[in-house]
């Protein structure tokens, strides 16, 4: 045919993000973040039945897709005043432990560890040296000579045929790269082994969810499967007992390699314990639901303001006021009408008004959240200091591990203060894969226990009023507190908003003026070269966005310097 | 060819119009039962690495998405090594899309031994869940190209 077809890039997620950066003196003087596509995803949902916009926001994005379906049940359950049996609690936090297994393990292997591990030094490693640092730093059986000689084999072939493929991009050679060879190939080892472990917890979430990437077995009131541990087509004994074997497999290598390989990539890069501080009040809200309403909780949620541990406001239940009255979004510097001040969610309006991207006006379609007026970091660092400051040991003990492999590698002393940093978002998301993976363990348990006892209840209906109610919805995503705001009149949705992780970690300038935590965590920032900006994705990366990510470099005089894309 | 190892796929976005053709092609084609038994049909919707585990080892993997092209409603079929640059330009979470998917299959030494795309040119990329009526109306021909693509394969 002769003509040139492209499969385009078009919407798959919400849009790109993109970074500018005014640079001086080989540092990050300002910047801003854009989200450059129109998120007005919510309007698709007025007027629609309340009961079936969780499926429908499953569908906002690609990474993302379990945690809308359940932020959006628990909205519409808020509203209805709703109590949920204890069993789909259970279930549905088997789900989202799971899911946010998945999405740790392959943030840090396959999203942005190649921002830190340089494959082409990996060529030169010494696969027995390779085994022998592996084994002095962990149990985990398969990091073996044989092991590292057969992906140094598998490295070689690539270079060989001259593609790269998925390693095609990277910046190798870049002068910020400073793991040694034998660290870069085991790093890559675990690459490859990180790609069978998440199908393990993917699996999970196909078991329990009936149908990955996304979920069938959710509803308002509960989970739509019954249990029956005779039958097929339902939630068996067998399907379960799976489910106990993927659990074990998941925590053997999240303690013996994930949480070995973040201390020990924090621990050649010690220097940026002190780079990508940020915005440092913290939000987190409480999870995995032990109730039928919502009032105990495994994980701690609170608000932690200038990171201060001794002085964190907590957050106990579905439906807390201190949650409720403190959100508002502004569009001062966001490309929607405004005029009205930050808005809470339920008066939230996204009414598109687009201007150019003007860094002292509107530069953004993301809009820029508050907690009492505050910008707030979103994620597993706020899950792990609110963890520190309410003193949950299961998380800090964790946290106490990580910092000690770090110091022993080495040879520093990592204090606290060293967590609000790009690394330390690394470290934290860690932590919490290690908890998580204990909270999948005893949410079995606990369902298993409730089986036993013969409650197979897993469901309850919603009534609608014919009046108006509203209600909102949280859930602690791996990205951070994800929020989903409704408005019901009739039994139809009349408003709804969902507050991403990633519009408080993401946002542009607020209604203040004041920086939003992207933009703050890369003021200072060293660029060893900044034709290939690598340390401005590391510090974007190390927050998981939740979207494609283009950098943009401006010199002080304004002049484009480069346009480069993240990967 | 065993039909166990046969898989297709739908890829896109189903609350951005158009875009959502792939997983509207596939979801009919299940319900319709239009398949050889034993063939494996996803929607893949956005997703990358959720999809790994259910693509290792195939004989062949069918992906229907949106394609571009000039004519909205037009057909494409693409196969062998125009794929991967095709792919290449998707837009996904982290820039992460089908094509990286298929790079570490390639890493792990397990990719399918053919992959085929089929999809139509979108008309309308844009929020909504309903197909444009040009896209619509080729979706019996792409539903049908899907079809005897693995007829031919099974009878292979």
């Amino acid at each position: 045919m002769g003509k040139r077809i492209v499969i385009d890039p078009i919407t798959r997620i919400e849009g790109h993000l993109r970074i500018d950066c005014e640079v001086d003196g080989g540092k990050v003087t300002d910047a801003w973040a854009s989200g450059t596509m129109w998120r007005g995803v919510e309007q698709i949902l007025l007027g629609r039945d309340p009961r079936d916009a969780w499926a429908i926001t499953q569908r906002f994005c690609g990474v993302c897709t379990t945690v809308h379906a359940i932020a959006s049940v628990r909205a519409v359950e808020n509203a209805l005043g709703m109590a949920v049996p204890k069993n789909a609690q259970y279930i549905r936090n088997l789900m989202i432990a799971a899911h946010a297994i998945h999405d740790e393990i392959v943030h840090f292997y396959h999203l942005s560890a190649l921002d830190w591990v340089d494959v082409t030094s990996a060529l030169k490693a010494d696969p027995k040296a390779t085994a022998a640092l592996a084994e002095s730093l962990s149990p985990w059986p398969h990091n073996g000579v044989a092991v590292q000689a057969a992906t140094k084999a598998r490295l070689e072939t690539l270079v060989g045929s001259g593609q790269l493929g998925i390693f095609a991009n990277g910046y190798w050679g870049h002068p910020a790269m400073k793991l040694p060879p034998e660290v870069n190939l085991l790093a890559v080892t675990h690459y490859l082994q990180a790609l069978d472990v998440q199908r393990k917890a993917n699996k999970i979430v196909s078991i329990l969810g009936s149908k990955t990437p996304h979920i069938q077995n959710v509803a308002v009131g509960g989970v739509s499967n019954p249990i029956a541990l005779d039958s097929q087509s339902v939630l068996t004994l067998e399907r379960l007992l799976a489910v106990k074997a993927l659990i074990d497999e998941l925590a053997q290598f999240i303690n013996e390699v994930y949480v070995v390989d973040v201390a020990a990539v924090a621990a050649f890069y010690p220097e940026w314990t002190t780079i990508g501080r940020g915005v440092t009040n913290y939000l987190a809200a409480p999870d995995f639901p032990l109730d039928e309403r919502g009032t105990e909780f495994v994980t701690s949620g609170g608000y932690l303001p200038g990171g201060d541990l001794t002085k964190v406001q907590r957050i106990t239940k579905f439906g807390d006021a201190l949650l409720k009255d403190n959100v508002a979004e502004s569009v001062k510097h966001a490309w929607y009408q405004g005029g009205k001040g930050p808005l809470h969610p339920y008066q939230g309006e996204t009414i598109a008004e687009y201007t150019d991207h003007q860094p002292a006006g509107k530069y953004s379609f993301v809009k820029s959240p508050t907690f009492a007026g505050q910008p707030a970091q979103v994620g597993p660092l706020a899950r792990v200091l609110v963890a520190a400051a309410v003193g949950d040991e299961a998380i800090v003990k964790h946290l106490t591990r990580v910092l000690g492999i770090v110091e022993a590698v080495a040879k520093i002393k990592v204090p606290l203060d060293g967590l609000h940093s790009t690394i330390g978002r690394h470290a934290a998301r860690a932590v919490m894969c290690a908890r998580n993976v204990e909270i999948l363990a005893g949410q079995y348990d606990l369902l298993m226990a409730n089986i036993a006892k013969g409650d197979h209840h897993t469901f309850e209906k919603p009534v609608f009023p014919s009046g108006e109610v509203s209600g909102f919805g949280f859930h602690e995503a791996p990205r951070g507190m994800l929020s989903h705001w409704v408005v019901i009149a009739g039994g139809v949705i009349k408003n709804y908003q969902a507050v991403v992780p990633t519009t408080w970690n993401a946002a542009p300038r607020n209604e203040a003026d004041q920086l939003g935590p992207y933009e703050s965590s890369l003021l200072g920032t060293p660029l060893a070269d900044p034709e290939r900006p690598l340390e401005v994705l590391r510090t974007i990366h190390s927050f998981d966005p939740c979207l494609a990510c283009a950098v943009h470099l401006i010199d002080p005089a304004r002049r484009d310097i480069v346009s480069v894309r993240a990967l | 060819m065993d039909p166990a190892r046969i898989v297709v796929l739908g890829v896109g976005n189903l609350i951005m119009g158009d875009e959502g053709l792939g997983v509207r092609c596939v979801e009919r084609l299940e319900a319709a039962g239009a398949l050889p038994a034993g063939v494996t049909v996803i929607d893949g919707g956005t997703s990358t690495h959720e999809l790994l585990g259910d693509l290792e080892d195939l004989d062949l993997l069918v992906i229907v998405d949106a394609v571009a092209g000039e004519v909205p409603g037009a057909l494409v079929r693409l196969e062998g090594d125009r794929i991967p640059a095709a792919l290449s330009n998707k837009l996904s979470p982290h820039q992460h899309g089908i094509n990286d998917l298929l790079a570490n299959l390639r890493l792990l030494g397990r990719s399918p031994r053919r992959v085929v795309v089929h999809g139509v040119t979108p008309a309308v990329i844009a929020l909504g869940l309903e197909l444009s009526s040009a896209v619509e109306a080729a979706m019996p021909a792409l539903a049908a190209a899907v079809v005897a693509e693995v007829v031919e394969a099974v009878g292979a």
